[in-house]
This record gives structure tokens, sequence and C-alpha cells, in this order.
């Protein structure tokens, strides 16, 4: 099973809600934690040489071999200890009595369909402040703070009232997807901005090859280079204030060029005709058989057309190109989120283990085990250099690194599903020409303006 | 005697009545319950709010969308199915082959229908499609399940299809026990097939009739599971297919609004009721004594 687009939206669904809860969360009662060791460069955390770990894991779409070898290299530290390693479904239901009955586990990866609601846990103030994690030196180079080892938006994505409560390991990177041989075939280069990208379209056509196909059964995937190129023309200001739901956000410039530029896609006909009625297995498994040249969607790409993907086709990802000659986000800016919420329980009985736990766990040398066995990219930074990466993901980490901080992510997905729905809604018709960049925005705005409106709604900002 | 057999009838009632009321009555009554507070389904908070979600429900675009898709679903529905099955029932009189034929969609689960006709309506490599083009009707290809003016047709059609073979066989069983001699008195009499079957078959059948139009106003009431698996969306493109079941799944299980979604719940309950009360209000006729 690989991570789908629900998985992931499910997964990251829980942590953005939390957010505005969080703020209600009057006390995060600190744990009392148990037994704190002797500090020494070694030991940072202080971690007691004789307390057993427990350490719970979701073994999902990525498996958990990378937690065992961050256990295994624990006991290596800690040889008097015994690590007691669980890797399991359904992690809700194993651990909701446990957490009532304030007897948790020491590290909890709290993932998969039957995760526990993260915005309970901060609320009942179940979860260990990380800071003292963050703050604490590296594991490959003790001149460095985890905290700067992680990938911009990483810590950010499980801060909750200001406290850092979770830390997600894996990254998610959208983009536009082609294949790097079926491009050195015709000679084409992928494009710097939409103009080009435009340009570029009608040679594929002319070439006998439609230019996009989309998973028109879902219209969010199209969603994503839509907003993206919003973001990169209006910055990191006009994210937040579609995610603060501010009054005419998406009816700003940036946005309206953003669904014209999609809108043009439909206009001049680039788009494989009957795209919007293919599931995403259909639409991408017409653009691996070269039918099409590029096609919208996550890092997960790589995975899931793994059974179906033919010899030599090289597929990469590429951050979605410039809008406009003078966006404010620099050329490579690419929208990522994380997921694999990894938390430590504050009533934990080996605290202190559980972070140390952590600090193994996104050291470099975890995290490269993590990307050769999960196909995915770990946020630890530069996890994946000097690694023989496959073409889709070494493509992948070469965006994030190409992006530097200008790495975004909107939260109106999960923060507002019915503005979600909206939008959604939106763009499929858009895609199909049945309503024009205008109407898509009167739209999305009327949607949104009916979410800020409704009291039953909990809000939040950034 | 008459002390030891009510005592026979209290053993025999008391579990399946307790089973009924926990597992059947007690959940109605918590929808009903759950239909006035604001619960989200994580939390053990719930607050009484009156009738608002019901207030909010009539003026939920999406809920009344999904009320008239139903609607239409309602009238097209049972009428084509009861005309067709009745057709074919006496059309097949005495040949069980096509009997047998007729009842296959019965016996596949509604997700198998619903993924297999959604490979019928794929645009590019669709059954469909290409049988239209084998046709040479290429002009009448469309995106079937991504066009808003044909998309809930599409998913009517598989309803009739896969609703059919039962009433055949239901209609057709109900056919066997009018007495040969009738038919032959009429025959004798001089009526046509089609006399016989309107003045003598059809009245004589009348109750599984009306059984089937209860029966298909209910399902055409539901259509979530194959909304759910079939559409653009689901429920779309752009709310075209949006059903109250699936409405209700939504405010449920993404909204998490767990309370207006049983408010939701007890409105469809009702109407359900009302359906069937009318129906059997509606179609009564007159019995006719066979003896």
């Amino acid at each position: 099973m690989n991570p789908t687009r629900r998985g992931l939206l499910v997964g990251t669904a829980a942590a953005a809600a939390t957010t505005a809860l969080g703020a209600c969360a009057t006390s995060a009662t600190e744990g009392d934690s148990a037994g704190k060791g002797a500090v020494s460069a070694e030991n940072p955390l202080g971690v007691p040489a004789d307390a057993n770990l427990e350490v719970v894991v979701f073994k999902g779409g990525y498996g958990d071999a990378y937690a065992v070898d961050a256990g295994a290299k624990y006991k290596a530290k800690f040889p008097k200890v015994t690590v007691d390693h669980k890797g399991i479904q359904g992690v809700g239901e194993v651990l909701q009595p446990r957490f009532v009955a304030d007897s948790p586990p020491d590290v909890v990866d709290n993932s998969g369909a039957g995760r526990l609601d993260l915005a309970t846990l901060v609320a009942a103030g179940k979860l260990k402040d990380l800071t003292e994690l963050l703050d604490a030196p590296s594991l490959d180079d003790p001149a460095k703070k985890v905290r700067d080892t992680l990938m911009p938006g990483v810590i950010e994505d499980g801060t909750f009232d200001g406290k850092p409560l979770v830390l997600n390991y894996s990254s998610v990177v959208w983009g536009i997807w082609y294949s790097k041989s079926l491009f050195a075939k015709h000679g084409w280069t992928f494009p710097k901005t939409w103009d080009e990208m435009l340009t570029l379209n009608d040679e594929i056509k002319k070439a006998g090859l439609h230019a996009w196909t989309w998973q028109g059964k879902y219209p969010e995937y199209l969603n994503d280079p839509l907003v993206s190129l919003a973001a990169k023309a209006g910055g990191f200001e006009l994210v937040k204030s579609i995610d603060n739901l501010e009054a005419g956000a998406w009816k700003s410039p940036a946005m309206m060029a953003a669904a014209e530029a999609i809108y043009q896609l439909a206009v001049r006909g680039h788009i494989m005709p009957g795209s919007e009625g293919l599931s995403h297995t259909e639409a991408q498994n017409a653009w691996c058989k070269g039918q099409v040249a590029f096609i919208p969607c996550g890092s997960w790409l790589e995975g899931e057309q793994q059974a179906v993907t033919p010899a030599g086709f090289d597929m990469v990802m590429a951050p979605v190109p410039s809008l406009t000659g003078s966006d404010k986000l620099a050329d490579g800016a690419v929208m990522a989120t994380s997921s694999e919420s990894f938390v430590v329980p504050a009533k934990a009985k080996n605290v202190q283990g559980g972070l140390e736990y952590l600090r193994i766990l996104f050291s470099k040398q975890v995290a490269r085990g993590f990307a050769e066995n999960a196909k995915s990219l770990p946020v630890v930074a530069g996890a994946t250099d000097g690694l023989t990466l496959t073409s889709g993901l070494g493509s992948v980490a070469q965006s994030v690194a190409g992006a530097g901080a200008n790495v975004f992510s909107y939260k109106f997905r999960t923060w507002y599903a019915p503005l979600s729905k909206a939008v959604d809604d939106a763009t499929g018709e858009l895609a199909t020409k049945r309503i024009n960049p205008a109407q898509w925005a009167e739209r999305v705005q009327k949607a949104a303006d009916a979410v800020a409106a409704d009291s039953s709604i909990a809000k939040h900002k950034r | 005697m008459r002390h030891g057999k009510y005592r026979f009838l209290l053993g025999a009632l008391t579990l399946p009545l307790a089973l009924y009321g926990l597992l059947v009555l007690w959940p109605y009554l918590q929808a009903f319950y759950l239909a006035f507070t604001d619960w989200t389904g994580v939390t053990s908070e719930v607050n009484l709010i009156g009738i608002d979600n019901f207030t909010r429900m009539w003026s939920d675009p999406l809920f009344l969308a999904a009320l008239r898709h139903n609607g239409l679903m309602l009238l097209a529905v049972p009428l084509a199915v009861i005309v067709v099955a009745l057709g074919l029932a006496a059309g097949t009189r005495g040949t069980r082959v096509y009997r047998v034929v007729y009842f296959f969609p019965q016996l596949l689960s509604v997700a198998i229908i619903a993924v297999l006709w959604q490979f019928v309506y794929t645009p590019n490599s669709g059954l469909l499609n290409g049988l239209l083009t084998g046709l040479g009707l290429d002009s009448w290809r469309h995106s079937w399940l991504a066009e808003p003016d044909l998309a809930l047709w599409c998913v009517i059609a598989v309803l009739i299809w896969s609703a059919i073979g039962f009433y055949v066989v239901l209609f057709a069983a109900a056919m066997e026990s009018v007495p040969a001699d009738i038919m032959e008195a009429a025959a004798i009499d001089g009526a046509g097939e089609l006399t016989v079957f309107r003045r003598i078959t059809l009245p004589l059948i009348w109750d599984s009739v009306q059984v089937a139009w209860i029966y298909l106003g209910i399902l055409a009431l539901d259509g979530f599971a194959l909304v759910q698996i079939m559409t653009v969306g689901p429920g779309g493109p752009d709310n075209s297919t949006e059903v109250m079941g699936l409405t209700l799944y939504r405010t449920a299980f993404t909204y998490s609004k767990f309370g207006y979604a049983s408010a939701m719940g007890v409105a469809i309950f009702f109407l359900s009721l009302t359906l069937a009360v009318l129906m059997l209000k509606f179609t009564r006729r007159e019995k006719v004594e066979l003896a």
C-alpha cells in the first residue's frame, strides 16, 4: 500500500485541526519527568541509563524499518535497557485506554486511519513539549541544534499554541511530473514560466501527444498547481490571507492570474479530452503509457505507479513554473507538507528516553534508511545527500534543496473542509470551461465568506 | 395450560425484543437526540441547540440539491423498473433461463456494480464510448459521468439496471400464482394478450406491484453507494449527482458535524416513512378474492 493523497490529507487534517483548539488548552501539563539521569555531551537529554523504552509506531505505507533501526541504535547506546518496539495499525484503538489511564508508551507515531485525534490529546495536555529536544545538539553534528537539521516548515506543522508538540517524519512535495526520457527524445525542457509552459504545450500537441492530463474524478489534484502558482505570484502573504479567510483573498490578482493560467490549459486544448472523467489511476496510467506529457501530483506518485511504469520512463517532478516575471517567491519555490506524526506522551515513564529516541530517529543515518526503504523523503535536511535515489525521489529531493526557505503550504484544506470542497468543485468546472476564472473566483470567494460567517465552524489563524 | 403458554411466549420473545431494542431502537433514539445537538463526534462534550440543525438544513444548498436529485430518482426509478420488470416477466412466461439471467445483477454487490459501470462510462477506453464508435456514432461520445447534465441520468440508469432482475422474479412468481383457468376463460371470451394483462394479470398481482413501489421508493431515496463510488467528486461534477445519503456522510465524517448529520438522518427517516404511507394509500385497490 502506498501512501495516497487521501491518506495524507487525513493525516495532516488532524495536525492542522488542532491549532485553534490548542489555544483553548489552558494548561499543557508537563509530565513529571520521572527519572532524569546525569547530563553529558554524550547524553545531552539526561536519559537514565537503566530505564526501559517503549515505542509504538504506525506500520502503514512507509513500513516501520526506520523506527526499528532507531530502536537498535538506542539499545546500542544504552545496553542495559530493553527497547520494546511495536509496529501496529489502529494506533488509536490500542493507545486510547492507555492515554486515559496515564500509562502511555514513551514514543508514539500517531498516524494512519485509526490514529488518535491530536486536538483531543493537545487540549488534554497529554503531549510533552519538544522544545528541549529541538534545542539539543543533533546526533550528526553536535554544533548544530536538532531544530536546525529539519526542513523548513516541519516544526511549524507540529506547533500548537506556540508549543512544538509533534514532529512529522515524512515530507510530501507537490509539483508537475514528466518523463525525462520522453522529453529528451523530443528535445523538450521543462518550462521556467507559465508562458513557456503554454508555448511548449503547443509544441507537444504538434508532436501528436497530449500536453496535460489530470485526475479529473478528484479535482483537488488540479487545485495543487493552481494554488501553487498563486502562492508563487502572491508570496507568503497571499497564502496567509487565504488561510485566514480574509475578504477578497480569492479575488486577489495573484489568485485570479493562477485561475486564468489553469483555464488557459483548457481553452487552448492542452488537456487530454476525457481527463475530467478519469480516476487518478486511469489518468496516471495514461501518462505512464507516454500518451501525455504532464500530470500534476504529489511526491507519492513514483511509489504509486511503481507496478505500471515502463523501464526507462525516468519520471521526475518539477516545481510548478513561475506565474509571472515578477513573482514574489523565488523560482524554485515549492509546496510541501509533512506526515507521520511522532509525539512523546507527557505521562510517559521514560520521557527523556522518548526524546532521545526521537533525536536518534531524526538523525541523518536513520533518515537515509527511511528514504531507501520507504522511497519517500524524510524531513531531515540533506539526509539523502550522496544516496543513489530513484529518478522520481531524486527529483523531489532536488526540488526541496533548490527551494531553500521558499517552501509553502496552505492550511485551508484541512482547517475548512467545506471551503476545500467548494474549491474542488469550482476547479473541476474551470478545467472543463463550464465557468471562467472570474466566475471561479466569485464562487470560491462566496464559499470562503460563508465559512467565515458560519459560527459553527471553529476558526484558525496563522 | 394457559400459564405455560405465556411463559413460553415470554421466554421466546425476551431475547429478540431486547436485542431489537438495543441494536435498532436505541440507536434510532440516540440519532433523534443527537439531531438536536452540536456533537462533533470526537469529544464527550454535547450541547443541545434546539432545532438549529433543522433550520440550517432547509437553507443548505447542498442538502436541497440532494433532495431534488433524490426526488427525480423517486419519479424515474420505481416507474421504470416496474414497467420494464412487468414487461419482462410477462414476456418470458415459462422460460426460466431468461429469469435467471435477469437476476444476475442482483447477485453482485453494489460496490462491484458501481466499479463495473464506472469502467463502462469511462471516457477514453470505456465500453459505452467504444460501442458508439463501433456503431459509427462518434458524435454521441461523452464524458458520461463528468458532464453535469448527464451524470445523474447515468447513475439512475445503473440503479434501474441493478434493480430490475429482482422484480422480474418477484412479478413472475406472482403471475404464476394467477389461476390458468381465469386466463383461459378470458382468452376464450376473446380478450387479447394486452387486455388479459391489463384486466386480469395486473389486478391479480397488484399486491406485489404495491410492495415493489415502496421498496423502489426507498431505494430511490438512497443511491449513496453508487454515487460515492462512481461519480466525480463524489457527488459531482459540481454537485450534480449529490444525494441525501452522501450529504449526510460528508457532513458527519468529513466536516465532523455529527449533530447536523443526525438531523439529516432524521429528515430522511420521516421522508421514507411518509413516502411508504402515501404509496400504500394511493396505490390501494379493491382486493380481488380468488376463491
